[in-house]
């Protein structure tokens, strides 16, 4: 793990993407939710030994990231972060898998190194799918769109209200790290004992914080509902968008797209 | 902990997000009808605070290494059992956007292990029963630190299990148990000390607010602890038996290979749910495990674009070289369409920015 500090400054850059204008970030908030749902479960629903028929579904999030007008170097950087977890335990596979699965002329591939790649081009593409997600969206109207389609109100209350403070509580436990790491002199931390009682009076100030909250809150007449402004619709362009990508999707899972294209290269060449 | 989408079968993925849902559904209604209203945003301050706690490091004693609080255990102490799933469930959802740990399919698998184990089956059922009703000092953080040490084994035995049911990794369960149960034991104990520290400070600046989750006992009825406690038994036993069986067998890999652990582990898995959800996989993976799938159209040789669908069966290499051809125009294809992929998305950008 890098800096922490360093995390907060991406997880506010992530946000502020989110701000931005295209014709991606007007659309709806659940057909977004919902063709990146279906763009997950298509990738997943491969073979684990699938590799080329994945790599057409990079297609997504080129497309996302290139009419939305995302940085696509700092969304690069953010998801390779993620993928050496993927692979602790996808570089088992050649391990325990030895069977030659491919041959290209003399040069045997074992199932293991397939899978092991098939592991980390998924891990690729869904990860991505997922910051894609909140850059084009942004957290509140996912919340809300997630709530349009079914979840409890006092679950989507609560993510709205977790998104309201964590950059305020965030940004407080980022002060106390450094206040304590300037203190420890170069030694980690300072044991145990001191580390509950840092945490534990972080946590009484934000308890006390949650009561302020709460009565501010009755003061302004509130009854437990929570009401949102934005009346975006689910319109045609919405209509069109999910159904588009979804027929993309459907098509490159039961066409193994780089097989015909590489058909027909070999063919021409032949 | 954090489950990713890569290791992952949509079956296993889609049922957990089932089992999740209805649990946040339950604890929705439940929070609304039970609680007082200033839960609402104590449940979202401390969803927050614990991104907080996560930012400050504590070094974990005799290693050296460093690690961050979990807090679910922390959460339901605090908050009661439904209102700390539902804080812990939305803070994995926050983790999983913007943060990329562990995926959107995974997220069901992630909110069950990491919120609905500690939340909504090791508090009531352990931590409340050695709590008791006015426990003193060590008794409290024996509990906290044994409720949290089986928190923490009950989890990773759960990643274990929908990894290995999802067959995408080829890590035999027993293995995956093996590498996994060892640390989170020693993170167990870590958490638990540490979460038992926070709480008597709590206990001691601000006692009231432990008193009054105690006061709404939470409904652990007879036969839902009976459960738990087969689970945790069957659990322990063959915990107990995988470890004998992998003990015996000093070379491991070796024996691993021959994969036989794979198929006997899923054979004794396939009784109840277990059981159930294999079958379910079967059911709608195209691609059972350990088989791999040949082209259907192999014979017609290079240009053979039907690769669903097909036969799982025989990995005969008598068809190496129609193989060879559909590898490597695999290969050829699969590079050509990730640059006209990639492609697609320079030529979209290029045309935005004149216009604007």
């Amino acid at each position: 793990m890098t800096s922490l500090e360093g995390t907060l400054l991406d997880f506010k850059r992530l946000d502020l993407l989110a701000t931005g204008d295209s014709a991606i970030h007007r659309l709806d908030g659940r057909a977004k939710v919902l063709v990146v749902l279906v763009f997950i479960v298509s990738v997943v629903s491969f073979g684990k030994y699938e590799v080329s028929a994945v790599l057409p579904f990079f297609l997504f999030p080129a497309v996302m990231v290139a009419l939305a007008g995302l940085p696509a170097g700092f969304l690069l950087k953010k998801t390779t972060l993620v993928i050496p977890f993927a692979l602790v335990i996808g570089m088992f596979n050649p391990l325990f898998d030895r069977e030659v699965a491919v041959w290209f002329g003399p040069v045997g591939i074992s199932g293991g190194w397939l899978s092991c790649a098939s592991i980390v081009v998924r891990a690729i593409l869904t990860v991505s799918a997922a910051l894609i997600l909140v850059s084009v969206t942004g957290f509140p109207s996912v919340c809300h769109a997630l709530e349009r389609l079914g979840m409890p109100q006092a679950f989507a209350m609560q993510m709205l209200f977790l998104y309201r403070y964590l950059f305020v509580l965030a940004e407080e436990g980022g002060r106390v790290s450094r206040a304590r790491r300037l203190r420890s002199f170069g030694n980690k931390g300072m044991g145990l004992q001191a580390f509950g009682a840092l945490v534990g009076h972080l946590l009484l100030r934000a308890w006390e914080r949650a009561e302020r909250i709460h009565r501010a809150m009755l003061a302004r007449g509130f009854t437990g509902e929570f009401h949102s402004q934005g009346c975006s619709r689910f319109g045609k362009r919405e209509l069109l968008f999910l159904l588009g990508w979804t027929v993309c999707f459907v098509i490159l899972r039961i066409r193994n797209v780089s097989q015909i294209v590489g058909g027909l290269i070999s063919g021409v060449f032949s | 902990m954090h489950m990713a989408d890569a290791l992952l079968s949509p079956a296993v993925g889609g049922s957990m997000w089932a089992v999740s849902a209805a649990a946040i559904a339950y604890c929705s209604k439940k929070v609304r009808t039970e609680l007082d209203d200033d839960k609402a945003p104590l449940m979202g301050v401390l969803g927050a605070f614990l991104f907080a706690a996560q930012m400050i490091n504590f070094t974990i004693p005799a290693t050296g290494s460093s690690g961050h609080l979990g807090g679910g255990l922390l959460l339901a102490i605090l908050l009661g059992p439904h209102a700390a799933f539902l804080t812990m469930a939305s803070v994995l959802v926050v983790q999983a956007l913007f943060f990329a740990d562990g995926g959107l399919l995974a997220l069901g698998c992630n909110i069950f292990n990491m919120g609905f184990i500690p939340a909504c089956i090791v508090y009531p059922l352990v931590y409340r029963q050695l709590v008791g009703t006015n426990p003193s000092r060590a008794r409290l953080t024996t509990a906290i630190v044994v409720s949290a040490v089986i928190g923490l084994q009950l989890g990773p035995l759960a990643v274990a299990l929908e990894t290995v049911l999802s067959g995408i990794s080829a890590l035999p369960f027993s293995t995956f148990a093996l590498l996994m149960q060892p640390v989170h034991l020693a993170i167990g104990i870590v958490e638990g000390l540490v979460t038992a520290a926070i709480i008597s400070l709590v206990y001691k600046a601000r006692p009231e607010i432990l008193a009054r989750v105690r006061e709404t006992r939470p409904p652990g009825s007879i036969p839902l602890r009976n459960i738990t406690l087969a689970f945790l038994a069957a659990a322990l036993i063959t915990g107990g038996i995988i470890s004998r069986f992998a003990s015996k067998n000093p070379d491991g890999l070796e024996w691993a290979i021959k994969r036989t652990t794979g198929a006997t582990e899923l054979e004794a898995m396939k009784a109840g749910i277990h059981g159930a959800l294999a079958s379910l996989q079967e059911r709608t993976a195209f691609l059972p495990d350990y088989t791999f799938r040949k082209p259907d159209g192999e014979s017609k040789g290079g240009a053979a674009p039907m690769v669903e669908r097909t036969k799982p069966g025989e990995t005969g290499r008598n068809a190496a070289g129609n193989k060879l051809g559909t590898s490597v125009s695999g290969l050829i294809g699969g590079g050509i369409t990730l640059g006209l992929a990639l492609m697609c998305g320079f030529l979209l950008r290029k045309k935005p920015q004149p216009a604007a």
